[in-house]
């Protein structure tokens, strides 16, 4: 029963990348899709192309950066603050709301006629939204913020995650008590055990950015949209040749992307040399105006999404609402129980689908890890890189070519294709998510129930998995706000037929009709968040009277 | 000696090298104590016992326990109690609970019950059942720990280092219990420590690694 799953883990993981790049490469050439002709030279003649693939890379590499300096000066700034502590339970809860609803929120925030354009607007007595392009902008400046705001507190996870092997206190006080600034310290002697630990993260923040497609649609430029979102519309063309065209351009973006994370590997030598330079200088940091970069970061990161939900909720429960006015007139409900009837019956089928993706994860993941536990059977010292794979590779690299080899076996888009597409973004952050506590439970338990007669078996359902109750649920919580934010598998997979949260929430960003917006993209908020709310709730509930059980 | 643990000329090597040695046998009641520094060998020879002992170790020699050969046998089939110096009951079950977990099947619900409930009336506990373990002091938990594992009803009971995280006065209190009750219920001892004073108290024979 356990002895497989190990390996069929490896196969959930690399099968369909595998497959999927096969299915790309080929109809690129010009197989597999009838009727084609030569579609990588008309990818490539496409008028938009320099600059598309110019604002992706741009897009992507100045938000990891940003996402990346933010999280490194907040956490080496202000670790150990209280206005840490503060910043951390906000962003905690933050990194549930899926990419779509966050940006959503924050196109309310920055459009002409949004909530901050709306301060100076009533300041200075303007009646008309100025013409300006923020939101959308050609440069995709715009995008790029949305994504630094959405990755920073990711990546701060990542890094306070990685944090107790870094030594920090002592060697925080060791470089202190040698003249050091705090920011200079830590950059100094603990900044790279940190980064050498979350360094498959950044590169999966780096890929992100260059290739997302939901937020691109809701924040990026129009003319020409990113790369992605042209292979994204070059996909779902009603002419069919198209697909061969777009599977060209998903392999242009993929050779982008390995050019970018080839130069960005080196940066990071460039980096370490620079840094080495700085530790014999012995200079130092101007360390006040460090600090305070880091909490306008991370802060108004925090306060960005924040607000955006907020901007969400008000204009769902707006009646009328004109420009400049902060608030509407008045409130109603008529939005809700316009959209309300139809978001949930799509929010139900969507974490319907979470509940699915997340259920053949969260097995998958407890029998690799009970296998490693009973037999030492572990994926091998490369199991960190397969696990990062299917987030490492552009989705739109290889989801064309999951739709397009099936479809050639004559499977068609389904929601079965779809759940399985799920599986393969689900289980990575699953198994992330829960492999620290498991492998972190006391197995002397263990040894001390088989002394008692149990089995292998009742001591796993009798004792590990209910003790690891409160990490189970928030694997799970994890697992479906993953699925809940996941748009291009289910547009791509589903062949636009099984519509979910994510799905409609991005097609309705481009109508305009923001009362809509609000209930839909608070629903996707909310289908994420309220997982996570019940992650915390049970487990104080179920063990209310065993203190030994609140620490683990 | 049939009915006690007995070591026929037990080897351990890793790596090629030998760790350790040992022929010895405990006979029901007694206890044998290993004494050496740390990396001597002496939580090995307690895994081959118990029978999660890694691959990396290669082993020759037989271990005994009431006639039978353990070689081979699931650590859950070979029935042998293990008390650590932290008592480890299960966090999230009742001491009830914690108690019942190694009880022998095949009994009815209320026999299971009044087992539990004299159990506790028995090292002082009377009316700690519904409680959470977290809630007892560290003599209350070891005794806990104890009955547990004499409920089981083992065939034979490891000490790993049990009283070393005890107070002084707690400490005498639970080797006499302790092995008091080994005897009482004729099982076998095998114990693993850096206390001379353990050794003293078990009375029995004592290897030196």
């Amino acid at each position: 029963m356990l002895r497989p799953l190990p390996l069929l883990t490896t196969m959930v993981l690399l099968g369909p990348v595998a497959f999927g790049l096969i299915g790309t490469v080929l109809p690129a050439f010009g197989f597999l899709v009838p009727g084609a002709d030569a579609p990588l030279a008309h990818a490539l003649d496409w008028p938009g192309l320099p600059r598309a693939l110019a604002v992706s890379v741009l897009s992507g590499v100045l938000s990891t950066l940003g996402a990346l300096i933010g999280a490194t000066l907040i956490l080496a700034g202000w670790h150990g603050t209280a206005a840490f502590g503060w910043m951390e339970r906000v962003l905690s809860p933050l990194l549930a709301v899926p990419h779509a609803a966050a940006a959503l929120g924050l196109a309310f925030l920055i459009a002409p006629s949004g909530w901050i354009l709306r301060i100076p607007a009533n300041l200075l007595g303007w009646d008309q939204a100025p013409d300006l392009l923020i939101l959308n902008d050609a440069w995709g400046l715009s995008l790029t913020a949305g994504l630094i705001a959405k990755e920073l507190p990711f990546l701060l996870l990542m890094m306070l995650a990685a944090l107790p092997q870094a030594e920090v206190g002592p060697r925080l006080r060791v470089a202190r008590s040698l003249g050091q600034g705090r920011i200079a310290g830590w950059l100094k002697a603990v900044f790279p055990s940190v980064y050498a630990q979350v360094r498959l993260p950044v590169l999966v923040v780096l890929v992100f950015g260059m290739t997302n497609v939901d937020v691109a649609v809701i924040l990026g430029p129009s003319t020409p949209v990113t790369l992605s979102v042209q292979v994204t519309r070059w996909m779902t063309d009603p002419d069919l040749a198209f697909r061969a065209v777009a599977a060209a351009g998903g392999l242009i973006l993929f050779a982008a992307t390995v050019a970018v994370l080839a130069l960005w590997w080196a940066g990071e030598r460039l980096a370490a040399r620079l840094g080495r330079a700085w530790i014999w200088s012995g200079r130092g940091l101007p360390e006040s105006p460090a600090r305070l970069a880091g909490l306008l970061l991370a802060g108004g990161s925090a306060a960005m999404v924040l607000a955006g939900l907020g901007a969400l909720a008000v204009w769902s429960v707006a009646a009328l609402w004109t420009f400049p006015d902060m608030l509407p007139d008045a409130l109603t409900m008529r939005s809700w129980s316009r959209f309300g009837p139809e978001m949930g019956a799509v929010a139900l089928r969507t974490l319907t689908l979470a509940a699915g993706a997340t259920l053949v994860s969260v097995i998958l993941v407890i029998g690799c890890l009970e296998a490693e536990h009973r037999f030492g059977l572990t994926l091998g010292q490369r199991a960190l890189w397969l696990l990062y794979l299917p987030l490492l590779v552009p989705q739109v690299a290889f989801l064309p070519g999951l739709q397009l080899l099936p479809l050639s076996l004559g499977f068609g888009p389904s929601v079965w294709l779809v759940l399985a597409g799920h599986v393969v973004f689900v289980l990575p952050y699953v198994f992330l998510s829960l492999a620290g506590p498991f492998r972190a439970w006391d197995v002397r338990l263990a040894r001390v129930a088989s002394g008692l007669g149990a089995t292998p078996n009742r001591t796993l359902w009798r004792l590990r998995l209910p003790m690891l109750l409160g990490p189970l649920l928030t694997a799970v919580a994890v697992g479906v706000a993953v699925s809940v934010g996941q748009y291009l598998v289910t547009l791509l997979l589903g062949g636009g037929r099984v519509p979910t949260l994510a799905t409609e929430a991005v097609a309705l960003s481009s109508g305009g009709d923001r009362r809509a917006i609000g209930v839909w993209g608070l629903g996707q908020a909310g289908a994420a968040l309220v997982p996570f709310m019940l992650a915390l709730i049970v487990p104080a509930v179920v063990f209310r009277n065993r203190r030994g059980m609140l620490h683990v | 000696m049939s009915d006690g643990l007995c070591f026929d000329a037990v080897t351990i090597e890793k790596d090629g090298t030998r760790l350790l040695s040992v022929s010895a046998s405990v006979a029901p009641g007694d206890v044998l104590t290993l004494m050496g520094p740390s990396g001597s060998g002496k939580s090995t020879l307690l895994s081959l016992v118990m029978g999660d002992l890694p691959p990396a170790f290669r082993t020759s020699g037989r271990v005994i326990l009431k006639g039978r050969d353990l070689a081979g046998l699931p650590p859950e089939a070979r029935h042998i109690g293990i008390l650590y110096q932290d008592p480890l009951l299960f966090p999230h079950l009742s001491v009830a609970a914690n108690l019942a977990f190694g009880l022998p099947r095949g009994e009815s619900r209320a026999m299971r019950r009044d087992l539990v409930k004299t159990a506790l009336e028995d090292v002082d506990l009377a009316g700690f059942g519904p409680r959470d373990p977290a809630t007892l002091s560290g003599g209350q938990a070891a005794r806990v720990a104890l009955m547990r594992t004499l409920l089981s009803r083992p065939a034979a009971l490891l000490l790993d280092e049990p009283f070393s995280k005890l107070d002084t006065g707690l400490r005498d209190q639970m080797r006499r219990l302790v092995f008091d009750r080994a005897r009482a219920a004729r099982v076998p001892v095998l114990m693993v420590t850096h206390d001379e004073a353990d050794a003293e108290a078990a009375g029995g024979e004592v290897i030196r690694l």
